[in-house]
């Protein structure tokens, strides 16, 4: 199964490029992920909680990123096996392309299931791969770009750490790559 | 007026008493005292090398007795496979091992690796989501016609290639049939598929394993169509144990409709395992499960094409098969696509000459075996589409041209190796359109019309070959199995009797119809006859039920060993009236000396029997008991007339089945509603296959339709009530009831009516460039055949 789209993406490539590449970025917009943990050399470990149709497990998987092209594409490519519940496993060509409003972030992904999760919910998948794709990418846009003006309050991802303390309409990515640039 | 009782009367199924009540006894019914519990753990994969199977989490788990891997199997037997065919060069096909668990590779999503034994079935359960499978996956062999290139990779890497055999029948045919094909005036091709299917019986397969060490004889309990061939080919094959030594018991079981003829791993596993931790083992299947480990049907891709003459007679017929084996030899896998089918190509029609080729094909899937009709469905779905559409390309009406070719003297001795021994195919035919009411259909039409509604009408006609099957013929084409039937009859001293078979039941009502012929040739109520089945510990060997078999082979046997009890009985009777046994006749349970008022009641001379005061014994021995055996010298050939009218929604494309006629020769009947009940659960089967089923794998080899929500079996509001005919009797001439079969018919003839049916609507309807539209026929198909 293939699916693809594109999302503008209003931050320079660099940042978008950056963020793709930071373990809580990720963690923070894949969709039911309760650990992820990494860096973009050796691969991403993930813990993700899904249930896709009748089928609700656990997934654990790895994530690597590959055929890197600094900053306008990579592959990132992963499998997660959820136990009885089957696999899941999936390769996504990610480009960037600057545009007037800042980055257009295309991606190609390709999706393969397995076991019980293909034996009973192969007719979601595809429905469920676009939704989940879509959360994705709609949370990451949230958080490269920040909150916007009118919508503060709600656009706290989930399973980010509340940061309460956070200046308000400063950009969420902002302040964790300050972070991270204070802990190195 | 019709009978009341004995062979004619639509007696109600005594069975069904039970069924109905919840008082049925079920495999999963049976729980015996220390029983422990499996799960299955099956690949997730459909090929690949198994590296590794890591046991040690889920041995820790709570409850948890023992975990079996391959590896416990080592020097155990693999499944064995039934039939040997023997390729169009003379050699025999490529044979895989078939391991109970999976060991170096695997092979199909399904494949079982591992086995977790536990106190219950939850903790089996759980404990089985810890065990970690590491498997080195290889890309799929899926396609059958891709599986044969040289590069494809291997299913097994022990074969040269993916090709179990490529066989030709006749072979000595071929050049001549190929001849036919350059002087005909018209050769009509159609290239078709006979989509894979999955049985789904309504119970799933249980197998409930027991020994006992002290007398070290092992029970099982399982989901069988045939105990006896399960006791054979398990203690034989795979876990060397002496037939006195294994008991088979096949209680109570939900339907089969071949599912449940083959010999499966979980048996064996329960078997072994419960020797091995001496304890019961048993294991119940998921209906999840049984979509990836029960043997699939089906699954033909089909090139056929008929040459005629200028007038429409046949004049020859060629078929390119390609089969799907699935990834291991099922017990009778080679046999459906080849002597199941190969052998009925001729179907009703004197077409002199035929050559059939069939390339049995490995692939990465759930084995395919035999599926009600086995091989005679996929033969009259192409040969009945076949010659519907070349009475379209030549212009003549469908039913003329089948008249036109219909064989009408018999025996007739086909040009594929099989003798039908009677049939009227003109008989079945005329009683077909008056049922089905074809003289209507000009109405019936303009009314579809006038609601925006295409409507059309399919025929066609079927014969099939039951009553499986003369030993030393099957013997002679591969067959590892004698296909007799066997029967004891145990008359008891009060005048009750036993019938012991070796025929199962799983839904047919044998025990109801085998009563009434026994009852019927005693002349003693049918409440007095009880049937007995099942059980190896208690029947004669037998075969087991499957090919429509069991009342032109069973039943013969039953007859057979009854003789033998009259025989005997009148002796008996003779020595109580002191008359000649040679003038004893017997008579509504009443022995009687010829010419005389003389008689002694049923009961009388069994109680002689069996308290010999004033008996015989120089002569004869005390008791009466007989045991019979019987061996078909011909298969059976039912035949008949299909009909079916659809209206499709050409918005839409939904198929709508408005009518089903079915003119049927069973030969002699000996209950008329369990005849008809038969005919009408093939029908919805092969509405089932026409409109609604199919098992489709993904480009990995996932099973995607792999539950109810994916897989579409017919249900009530799929069919219409049916029109069912059965009047057209020619007997058997070679069984003693005169009997043909009847309970695979509905699931054979009806598809090709349907499909026929659906292509007549779009033609009508203009559509004229739309020749065939495969199976199944779904919206979407339908709409996009209109499309163009």
């Amino acid at each position: 199964m293939k699916l693809a789209a594109t999302h503008d993406i209003a931050a320079p490539r660099a940042t978008v490029w950056e963020a793709l590449l930071t373990d809580e970025v990720l963690k923070a917009c894949l969709p039911g992920c309760q650990e992820l943990s990494g860096n973009p050399e050796d691969g991403f470990e993930a813990t993700v909680l899904q249930k896709i149709g009748p089928v609700k497990a656990t997934f654990k998987g790895h994530v690597t990123l590959s055929d890197m092209e600094e900053p306008s594409a990579l592959t990132l490519s992963g499998e997660g096996k959820g136990g009885a519940a089957g696999f899941a496993r999936g390769a996504a060509r990610v480009t960037l392309e600057e545009i007037s409003e800042g980055t257009r972030l295309g991606y190609e992904v390709e999706v393969e299931v397995g076991g019980k999760l293909a034996q009973l919910g192969s007719r979601m998948i595809h429905g469920v791969a676009h939704k989940l794709s879509d959360q994705f990418f709609t949370r990451f846009k949230e958080v490269v770009e920040g909150p916007s003006e009118t919508d503060e309050a709600g656009a706290e991802p989930e399973g980010a750490d509340p940061a309460e303390d956070a200046p308000k309409g400063k950009g969420w990515l902002g302040r964790l790559m300050t972070r991270k640039a204070e802990a190195e | 007026m019709p009978k009341d009782h004995g062979i004619g009367a639509s007696s109600k199924r005594r069975e069904d008493k039970r069924f109905l009540t919840g008082k049925g006894r079920y495999t999963d019914d049976i729980n015996l005292p220390g029983q422990a519990h499996a799960w299955f753990v099956r690949s997730q994969v459909a090929h690949g090398r198994l590296t590794g199977v890591d046991t040690s989490a889920a041995e820790a788990m709570p409850g948890v007795l023992r975990v079996f891997t391959g590896a416990d199997f080592e020097g155990v037997g693999g499944l064995p496979c039934g039939w040997l065919v023997t390729d169009r060069f003379g050699q025999p096909m490529q044979e895989p091992g078939h391991p109970v668990l999976a060991r170096g590779k695997v092979r199909h999503v399904g494949d079982p690796v591992a086995v977790v034994v536990a106190e219950t079935a939850e903790q089996a359960r759980d404990a089985a989501e810890a065990v970690e499978v590491e498997i080195d996956e290889l890309p799929a062999v899926l396609d059958m016609k891709a599986a044969l290139d040289p590069d494809a990779p291997l299913v097994h890497d022990e074969l040269k290639n993916n090709l179990c055999y490529d066989w030709g029948f006749v072979e000595e045919n071929r050049a001549a049939v190929n001849a036919a094909f350059e002087t005909a005036a018209h050769v009509t091709t159609l290239d078709l598929v006979n989509q894979r299917l999955v049985p789904n019986a309504m119970e799933p397969r249980v197998a409930l394993g027991d020994f006992n060490p002290a007398t070290e004889d092992s029970t099982l309990y399982t989901t069988s169509q045939n105990p006896h061939v399960i006791r054979l080919l398990m203690g034989a094959f795979v876990l060397g144990i002496p037939e006195h030594k294994l008991r088979v018991v096949a209680p109570d079981v939900g339907g089969g409709f071949g599912s449940k003829i083959f010999h499966y791993a979980e048996e064996a596993f329960c078997t072994f395992a419960a020797k091995q931790l001496r304890r019961p083992v048993k294991w119940t299947c998921t209906r999840s499960e049984a979509f990836i480990s029960d043997a699939h049907g089906r699954d033909h891709v089909t090139r056929i094409e008929l040459a005629l003459d200028a007038e429409g007679r046949f004049q020859a017929l060629r078929t390119e098969t390609h089969a799907n084996m699935g990834a291991y030899l099922s017990t009778f896998a080679p046999s459906i696509p080849t002597w199941l089918h190969g052998t009925l190509m001729a179907g009703n029609y004197k077409t002199p000459l035929i050559y059939v080729n069939v390339k049995a094909v490995f692939t990465n899937t759930v084995p395919v075996d035999a599926y009600r009709g086995a091989g005679r469905p996929e033969a009259t779905f192409q040969l009945e589409r076949v010659i519907d559409k070349a009475a379209r390309e030549m212009g003549i009406d469908p039913v003329e041209l089948r008249r036109r070719n219909f064989i009408t003297e018999f025996p007739y001795a086909t040009p594929v190796a099989v003798e039908y021994d009677t049939g009227d195919y003109n008989a079945t035919l005329d009683k077909l359109l008056e049922i089905a009411d074809v003289a209507g259909f000009e109405a019936r039409l303009a009314d579809s019309k006038s609601r925006g509604m295409l409507r059309g009408l399919g025929l066609n006609c079927y014969i099939e070959a039951c009553g499986i099957a003369p030993s030393q013929l099957v013997g002679q084409l591969g067959a590892r199995a004698g296909l007799y039937e066997s029967a004891t009859v145990r008359v008891n001293a009060t005048g009750g009797l036993v019938v012991m078979t070796g025929s199962h039941s799983h839904g047919q009502g044998h025990e109801t119809t085998f009563a009434q012929v026994v009852a019927d040739m005693i002349g003693i109520g049918e409440d007095m006859v009880e049937i007995v089945h099942g059980d190896t510990a208690n029947t004669p060997m037998g075969m087991g039920t499957y090919g429509s078999r069991s009342l032109a082979v069973g039943g013969s046997a039953m007859v057979r060993a009854t003789n033998k009890i009259i025989a005997k009985a009148k002796k008996i009777a003779a020595h109580l009236m002191e008359a000649a046994p040679e003038d004893i006749e017997l008579k509504d349970g009443k022995f009687s000396v010829a010419g005389t008022d003389k008689s002694v009641a049923w009961g009388d001379v069994t109680l002689a029997a069996y308290v010999p005061h004033n008996y015989p014994l120089e002569e004869l021995e005390p008791g009466l008991e007989e045991t019979a055996f019987y061996d078909p010298n011909n298969f059976t050939y039912p035949a008949g007339a299909y009909a079916c009218e659809v209206e499709v929604d050409p918005e839409t494309g939904k198929v709508t089945v408005c009518s089903f006629a079915a003119a049927d020769d069973f030969g002699n009947i000996v209950n008329p509603m369990i005849v008809s009940g038969q005919v009408h659960g093939g029908i919805a089967q092969g509405i089932g296959q026409a409109l609604l089923e199919a098992a489709s794998y993904d480009d990995y080899g996932q099973l995607l339709s792999g539950s109810y929500m994916d897989y579409a079996m017919p249900r009530a509001d799929d069919v219409p009530f049916y029109r069912v005919d059965h009047s057209c009797a020619t007997p058997c001439t070679h069984n003693p009831l005169g009997v043909k079969g009847c309970g695979e018919a509905g699931a054979i003839g009806s598809p090709p009516a349907v499909v026929n049916a659906v292509v007549d609507a779009l033609q009508r309807a203009g559509h004229t460039g739309v020749t065939h539209i495969d199976m199944p026929l779904t919206p979407a198909r339908v709409w996009a055949a209109m499309q163009g």
